[in-house]
């Protein structure tokens, strides 16, 4: 989130697109009832399905699924054509001025941008480019009318998502999209605002990042980023998911969102070269020039005092990837027979990776898999045969698994990363069941174990492991008091003030108070940067439970602590003008006083700086500005462009020659069990449901009493065509499965018209499984194609292809 | 439930006059704000927990409603409906919180034959007293909105409480307590219902125009009421009566038909004194013992 959860209330309108938060987040969307009650806002939903959100909106669009970013790009669109968008913000806070490279171009008939290498799904992307001056900066246009600005290849590359266009693509009535974008428009002014509230609806597809991208876009040409009440939402689907992708859990990147060094940067000093941060503009403060005292920081965090200065802080011991090695990428591997061994922590992957018997299959594969989990996982179970639900011969599968059972969160103490980048520290409530030990103490055994294994045995590198830091008061169970002090970060050395060296900021082993006083030359550490100030000498900041928010405004500044800084609205300066006065009284948040800058958040600026310096608000970017135009930042373009899911009803109205994501990742064998619409011809969508939480809650008694077994969805009209009865068995079954259901017909499954065809949806709710309390079920990733994201490879959940027939009865129970 | 609130009784089934009462309670009520619900079936969940009832694992109808339907171990349920609104033309989900109205003019409390096993206090809670319920079935007859239900398994007759354990020591009952949007809300019903009115006329401001709180005066008023979007038309709403009353069967069982069988009684009773006032005591005739003589056999 860019903003935060209680930040809702003060939202104008609230756009619930790509997600479903009274169902999937239903204590977040008491803010949405919050703005509805006392801010008079109105809820727009726009969804293929009628939704519980739905249910309580002001108004409700249906959409084809995995249309958003062609819906998204007419909304914005409609914005220039109508001039309903914030040009003042615009002008001055994005990249819409900058002039792009006379090399860049797209072709709007082939679909393709410059630099496309077709044998290799990839672009050459150094055309996709701004101009650069003599003075060294980037070449603006104030006016906005250079036919090579941003402002008017965006234009011009918008242009051709019509409202007419929309309906042809997205099958959302004319009239329906354009009181969609009516509402949307209302915020363009500064007097209102408008939320975004997103989840995996944008983020499960093949393209799923841009339709993201376009969503920023649309709030900047709105100007609601920055202000309360704005901001692009992402509603994270577990309490703590958003802490893990803090922390580095994700393949390519360390802790704080560093990049995972690559096999082309071989040395520190190399990895550091390739991130320039030179503002693009005079005065900006770029802020990610700090990279390097970070990543210092990151190091020595690490390995202690076996990083040193000469050895680059220890550089050479972290891995340098060749690729990214996404949950994809791994099962790929594990699926040839590369990958071995599988330490499976707090993860249901036979369930939750696409492809389930491509999944099994793999799972065969291994020597050994190690499930640590409070459940016992289907994963951890994937050998057994369930009958029809999962059918393996277990007397062939020689993988051996280990179970190590681990507390459940309530039964520890730590904290959960939620949505806002709120840290909340929680107390433990009850002793965990039988021999389950807390993940941390699983994960320090195995530490130790393994080092005593390379100190007695010797081995390949041994020195990521042999120099790792492990200074905790029980190296057995490093407590979650110490790993979080170690996020933090502490001095190793007396800090000296650097504006006034007879001053100390922080004597050696005392914690810092913030990011503000992380070093390059090792005489800091901290685990995670941008967790600096969670604990510092004042204590454990993220254990505060002052609800208080003396604006009113939903800030709550001494509830926990939010990164960055405790900074509860990103981008703040910009809900003032260049000038630093508010854009409206309205939504005054962060204004210059003649002095500083005040407001009732911590300023996303530095403090003090004038207005007069021109120093851009977005100052993590190297423009100052927001862009428009994401540079070589994205796969697939520096423009969001439609393309069509890999398995799609329709063709590509745009340019059929280039249908889906040109640069999207597919392995030898999935491309090849895509299916076509002529076999499978409607189009199938995944999502929660409000009674369960992923595959946890189906071993809970009373989740599994109120939303006991495997349903799919369909409309009134595809039951009649095909003979289904309401609460029938039925067979839906993709080119990669089959599963069976049984059928609830309801008309909250809208049929649509795409472009003259009729487009009929298939929803499908996860959770279900063969272990627990709810009946024995398939999984709905049975079906699901191994494929994901071009930029980020989640896979592509939720739009893919299937057919579907009725069925005399049910699944034997075995 | 057995009652907690000996204290402030106000009606008590089965018993005539008013019992005594050592305390008058502020009259409560629940608002269930149709308008607001996500149909999250927290409440259904938070209503186990607290009474420590356990459905069956069911499955699926072919609806969201999961139980099908409410039972003594299901107390609340979420009814959903998908209404297509003629005067929009747009489709309109439709969730409703059933379980007990907790009328102020119970229907089940006039039904019920068995001393005290159904109560109401004097804050309007209308509470089942198990240890006096003989499980006939009345109060499922005398209930206008269809609540209770009688467990197979001790055949008592079980439904919400409305926490009436939790009310008296100063508790919302549990749906509440868990509901995330605020769509269910506790309090005096004096509140309740300005609460009601300040939602109906967001909603009319929303385009509701028919927007009310549902709070029938055929049973008096209830103790759990509704905001609805459309309150011109409850039967959309899963069934909602439009105007409840009291099923007339019941009202004549306590009312007429009770009074002209009190008077019966009394009648026999009357005339069967003023027949031993005139006529003095029966006494058997020659000819009767004769008879019996005869029948008995013995010739005698």
């Amino acid at each position: 989130m860019t903003n935060s959860w209680t930040d809702i209330k003060n939202a104008d309108i609230v756009l619930v697109m790509g997600g479903n938060a009274a169902e999937a987040h239903p204590c977040g969307f008491k803010w949405v009832a919050e703005a509805k009650a006392h801010n008079n806002a109105r809820l727009v939903v726009v969804d293929p399905r009628f939704t519980r959100s739905a249910a309580v909106s002001d108004y409700y669009c249906p959409i084809r699924a995995g249309t958003d970013t062609a819906y998204l790009l007419g909304v914005i669109n409609y914005l220039l054509t109508t001039g309903k968008y914030h040009a003042e913000y615009v002008k001055h806070f994005t990249n819409a001025s900058y002039i792009v490279k006379d090399t860049f171009a797209f072709n709007p008939e082939e679909g393709l941008y410059s630099g496309y290498n077709a044998e290799r799904r990839t672009y050459d992307r150094s055309s996709w480019d701004y101009e650069m001056g003599e003075d060294g900066f980037a070449v603006r246009d104030l006016t906005l009318e250079h036919p090579r600005s941003v402002f008017q290849l965006l234009k011009q590359h918008v242009s051709r998502y019509t409202p007419e266009m929309v309906e042809r693509i997205c099958g959302s009535p004319k009239d329906k999209f354009l009181k969609v974008c009516e509402y949307i428009g209302s915020t363009g002014n500064g007097e209102k605002s408008m939320t975004i509230m997103y989840a995996l609806g944008w983020t499960q597809h093949s393209y799923g990042s841009q339709t993201i991208r376009t969503a920023g876009m649309l709030q900047l040409m709105l100007g609601n980023m920055g202000v309360p009440g704005g901001g692009v939402n992402a509603l994270r689907g577990h309490s703590n998911v958003q802490g893990l992708t803090d922390i580095g859990l994700l393949s390519q990147s360390t802790p704080g969102y560093l990049a995972m060094p690559t096999d082309r940067e071989p040395t520190l000093a190399s990895h550091f070269a390739n991130r320039d941060f030179r503002p693009l503009q005079a005065n900006q403060i770029s802020f990610w020039q700090n990279y390097n005292k970070f990543y210092v920081s990151l190091l020595k965090a690490m390995y202690g005092t076996a990083a040193t200065k000469d050895n680059e802080f220890g550089y050479a011991w972290l891995p340098k990837i060749d690729k990214v090695y996404d949950t994809l990428q791994q099962f790929e591997l594990m699926h040839q027979g590369q990958m071995n061994g599988y330490i499976c922590q707090g993860f249901n992957p036979l369930l939750s990776v696409p492809n389930k018997n491509k999944m099994r299959a793999a799972l065969s594969k291994l020597k050994f898999l190690v499930s640590i989990d409070p459940l016992e996982t289907e994963t951890a179970r994937f050998w057994e045969n369930h009958g029809e639900f999962n059918d393996i011969d277990s007397a062939k599968v020689q993988t051996e698994v280990f179970m190590l059972p681990s507390t459940c969160f309530a039964e520890d103490e730590g904290s959960f990363t939620n949505s806002s980048r709120t840290l909340n520290w929680r107390w433990k409530a009850a002793d965990g069941p039988g021999e389950s030990r807390t993940d941390t103490v699983i994960m320090a055994d195995l530490f130790l174990r393994i080092r005593d294994l390379y100190a007695k045995n010797g081995g390949a590198v041994p020195e990521p492991i042999q120099n790792l830091d492990w200074n905790y008061v029980q190296a057995r169970n490093p407590s979650p008091d110490e790993l979080l002090r170690e996020l933090n970060g502490k001095a190793l050395a007396d800090l000296k003030d650097p504006t006034d060296p007879t001053k100390i900021l922080r004597r050696a082993g005392e914690q810092v108070d913030g990011f503000a006083q992380l070093r390059d030359d090792g005489s800091t550490m901290s685990g995670c940067w941008i967790y600096s100030g969670a604990y510092t000498e004042a204590g454990n900041m993220t254990a505060r439970r002052d609800n208080t928010d003396p604006s009113g405004l939903g800030v709550h500044p001494k509830w926990g602590f939010a990164w960055p800084a405790n900074r509860r609205v990103l981008y703040n300066r910009a809900s003032s003008d260049p000038n630093g006065k508010p854009w409206s009284a309205r939504k005054q948040y962060i204004h210059w006083n003649g002095s500083r800058w005040v407001g009732p958040d911590v300023p996303d600026y530095a403090p003090t700086l004038s207005p007069e310096r021109a120093a851009g608000p977005f100052i993590m970017n190297a423009e100052g500005v927001s862009r428009l135009f994401a540079r070589k930042l994205m796969a697939e373009g520096p423009f969001p462009e439609h393309y069509e899911p890999f398995e799609s009803p329709v063709a590509n109205v745009l340019h059929p020659k280039t249908p889906t994501n040109p640069a999207a990742r597919v392995f030898k064998g999935d491309m090849e069990v895509f299916g076509t619409a002529k076999d499978f011809p409607y189009v199938a969508t995944t999502y929660r449901l409000t009674e369960h939480f992923h595959y946890w809650t189906k071993h809970v008694k009373l989740n599994a009493i109120v939303q006991p077994e495997f349903f799919v969805e369909i409309s009134p009209d595809l039951a009649r065509e095909k003979g289904i009865q309401n609460g029938g068995w039925v067979r839906v079954f993709s080119n990669r499965g089959s599963v069976k259901a049984k059928a609830v017909v309801t008309k909250r499954i809208p049929v649509l018209k795409v472009d003259g065809k009729t487009v009929h949806t298939v929803g499908m709710p996860i959770h279900f499984g063969f272990i627990g309390e709810t009946k024995k079920s398939f999984g709905v990733n049975t079906l699901t194609p191994f494929v994901g994201d071009a930029n980020t490879q989640t896979p592509e959940y939720k739009a893919f292809l299937v057919d579907i027939e009725p069925l005399a009865s049910g699944p034997a129970v075995s | 439930m057995a009652t907690l609130q000996s204290l402030d009784l106000q009606r008590r089934s089965a018993t005539s006059g008013t019992p005594p009462a050592a305390r008058k309670t502020l009259e409560v009520a629940k608002l269930i704000d149709v308008s607001k619900c996500i149909g999250c079936k927290a409440c259904q969940v938070a209503c186990m927990e607290w009474n420590d009832l356990r459905e069956e694992v069911g499955e699926v109808t072919g609806v969201y409603d999961n139980p099908h339907d409410l039972s003594p171990a299901t107390w609340t349920l979420m009814r959903f409906t998908e209404w297509d609104n003629p005067d929009t033309g747009n489709l309109e989900w439709l969730i409703r919180k059933d379980g007990c109205m907790h009328c102020s003019d119970p229907g089940c409390l006039k039904a019920c034959p068995a001393p005290g096993a159904i109560v109401q206090y004097s804050n309007g809670i209308v509470d089942f007293v198990s240890e006096n319920c003989i499980g006939c079935g009345y109060c499922v007859k005398g209930c206008p909105f269809n609540i209770p239900r009688i467990s197979k398994a001790d055949n008592k007759a079980y439904k919400c409480t409305l926490c009436s354990d939790r009310v008296a020591v100063g508790q919302a009952p549990a749906c509440v307590k868990a509901c995330p949007t605020q769509a269910l809300v506790f309090g005096s019903k004096e509140d309740m219902i300005a609460h009601g009115e300040e939602r109906v006329a967001d909603l009319k401001s929303r385009g509701y125009d028919k927007a009310g709180v549902y709070d029938p005066a055929g049973v008096g008023g209830t103790h759990v009421m509704y905001v609805l979007h459309h309150a011109d038309k409850p039967p959309i709403y899963a069934g909602l009566p439009l105007a409840p009353k009291i099923s007339p069967l019941v009202e004549m069982w306590k009312g007429l038909t009770k009074n002209v069988g009190l008077l019966g009684i009394g009648f026999a009773a009357v005339f069967g004194f003023m027949h031993y006032v005139v006529n003095g005591p029966n006494r058997v005739s020659d000819e009767d013992e004769q008879a019996a003589a005869k029948l008995k056999g013995d010739g005698t």
